[in-house]
């Protein structure tokens, strides 16, 4: 199953200390040597641009940013392919362990979520084939 | 959390560490039975422990603290009957004073390791589902229950071949080595065919409802990524990976909504994964650096022409035929031969295509084969041949195993000879 993992704080600009950036850069190592991560990125600070696209009252409209009413904001994101929801939770702990000690202080978020499998479990076949 | 829940996050937690646990003690202990029995006991050990005193900060670390202490004790209890456990345990005793910090050890490369554990459990000594069992069992953690569901086997075959190719192992004193230069190359071979062959037993029966089966091909592409980083310089280690990645793209668009297969040509390519293709091409182009033209680097060059493709109609099939040539000098097969018929056949048009086919009706391995006449029937049909169209079709529906193609077939000859009639 794939998963995703997304980190979110509530202090947008707070840089990872190097000493964090250090310890995520080797647990990062280790999953993609044991061929569990798939892809990971950072978002930078929304300073450097960012955009909205948004539907409200049936009405499309585009918001560029900063965006002072979102209060937390996504710092960076991981795909992973585990066995269960157990695994996912698992590395998402060991990894959220390494803000705890590595930067004191830091509020935040990792939320893990099921990726859809088009076709296997049907969750999102129907919307892609509405699209194409 | 429930006892259940513990008991499931600590198995998690241990699936995720065994392999560095594997590793770090083969080394320790240049034994891979001992190291994976002290694997499980750690794993016992935290069964017992953490739901009282709940799930430790560094549960990694913690798993190879423990069973390192149960390895010191092991070997100090049997220090007497050999020298050589004196000098393991000088070495393991002097390790933990230099470096008390349980958690040094793990930040070891475990690399080089991983490969010899890989190597170990792959060698061409055992049988090659025995091979493919251990694998699974000590790359993967797969418990032998999951292994046996897998590969839809009693529980007790899968356990008596994991302890006898143990025992080979430890037996012949084959256990825990790494080849180099040539030889890596030649037992290297061995490895990736263990592993393909665990793909293929996945991806082939994708339609199964057991989701373990599927699970399989997740596993297979899992040990393909740790090769190609454990031995980045070996171009069909990269060219696996590719022709894995590449055709498990394609899983979710391979059946419909009853489960019934959909060729690739029919294959609503929407579904296709993106970021697995990606993947792939990834693992080809480093493939291709590495100057790959082996069996899986030619196979993955051909599936990518199709991934490629953005409809069918966009196939570079002139460029399929010429990789079906290479891989048919490579491997002499009449099957890879009538493959590259059919990309002929779309490269050039039928009546060259014909030739190849024709070329193999004597081939003995395909004398019941019912897709040779079926592309037979379909090159002459394109030829405006309905007669013999029709006896073609005919012949392969009679040979044809699977309900659905034989259908297929025999409606092809009645087509065919309404339009001959």
């Amino acid at each position: 199953m794939r998963f995703m993992s997304i980190v979110t704080s509530p202090q947008p600009d707070k840089a990872p200390t190097p000493a964090l950036m250090e310890a995520m850069g080797k647990l990062a190592e280790r999953e993609i040597k044991a061929g569990r991560m798939l892809d990971m990125g950072g978002l930078m600070p929304i300073a450097m641009g960012g955009a909205q696209v948004r539907i409200t009252n049936g009405k499309l409209s585009v918001t560029d940013g900063p965006f002072v009413e979102s209060k937390e904001l996504i710092g960076g994101y991981a795909i992973f392919e585990f066995r269960d929801m157990n695994e996912a939770v698992a590395a998402a702990r060991e990894f959220m362990q390494l803000h705890l000690e590595h930067m004191p202080g830091w509020e935040g978020t990792c939320e893990v979520r099921v990726m859809a499998t088009p076709g296997v479990d049907g969750a999102c076949e129907a919307g892609i084939r509405a699209h194409a | 959390m429930t006892a259940a829940d513990i008991h499931r996050t600590i198995l998690a937690v241990w699936r995720i560490e065994q392999p560095r646990l594997l590793t770090g003690l083969s080394r320790m202990l240049r034994d891979v039975t001992l190291a994976e029995d002290l694997t499980q006991e750690a794993l016992v050990a935290a069964l017992e422990h953490w739901p009282v005193s709940g799930v430790p900060e560094k549960p990694g670390a913690w798993l190879m603290a423990t069973a390192k202490r149960r390895a010191l004790d092991d070997l100090r209890r049997r220090s007497m009957l050999a020298r050589k456990h004196e000098i393991l345990i000088r070495d393991l005793e002097q390790e933990q004073q230099a470096m008390p910090d349980p958690d040094a050890g793990l930040d070891d490369d475990i690399g080089d390791e991983l490969l010899r554990l890989i190597f170990t459990a792959c060698h061409p000594r055992l049988l090659r589902e025995a091979r493919a069992a251990l694998a699974l069992r000590m790359i993967c953690g797969l418990t032998t229950d999951e292994i046996a569901r897998a590969f839809l086997q009693p529980e007790a075959t899968i356990a008596q071949r994991i302890v006898r190719a143990k025992r080979t192992l430890s037996e012949s004193g084959l256990a825990y080595e790494t080849p180099r230069g040539e030889e890596l190359s030649e037992r290297l071979a061995s490895v990736l065919e263990v592993v393909y062959l665990i793909f293929n037993e996945g991806y082939t029966a994708a339609r199964g409802d057991e989701w373990l089966r599927p699970q399989l091909c997740n596993d297979a592409l899992r040990m393909g990524r740790v090769l190609t980083l454990v031995a980045p310089l070996e171009a069909e280690a990269h060219g696996l990976l590719a022709l894995m990645e590449l055709n498990a793209s394609r899983t979710a668009a391979r059946t419909d909504a009853a489960g019934d297969p959909i060729l690739l040509m029919d294959q609503n390519r929407m579904l296709w994964d993106r970021l697995q293709i990606r993947r792939g091409m990834l693992a080809l182009a480093r493939s291709d650096e590495l100057g790959g033209r082996g069996f899986y680097a030619l196979q993955a060059a051909i599936v990518a022409c199709h991934a490629r493709a953005g409809t069918p109609g966009d196939t570079d099939w002139p460029r399929i035929a010429k990789l079906y040539a290479e891989l048919a000098m490579l491997v002499r097969s009449p099957i890879i031969e009538l493959n590259r018929a059919v990309a002929v056949g779309m490269a050039e048009g039928p009546a060259a295509a014909l030739a190849i086919v024709d070329g193999l009706a004597s081939e003995p391995a395909l004398k019941n084969y019912h897709l040779l006449p079926s592309v037979r029937g379909d090159l002459l049909h394109k030829l405006g041949r309905a007669a013999e169209a029709r006896t073609a079709f005919e012949l392969a529906s009679t040979l044809a195993t699977n309900k659905r193609e034989r259908e297929l077939l025999k409606r092809r000859a009645a087509e065919a000879g309404a339009a001959s009639a």
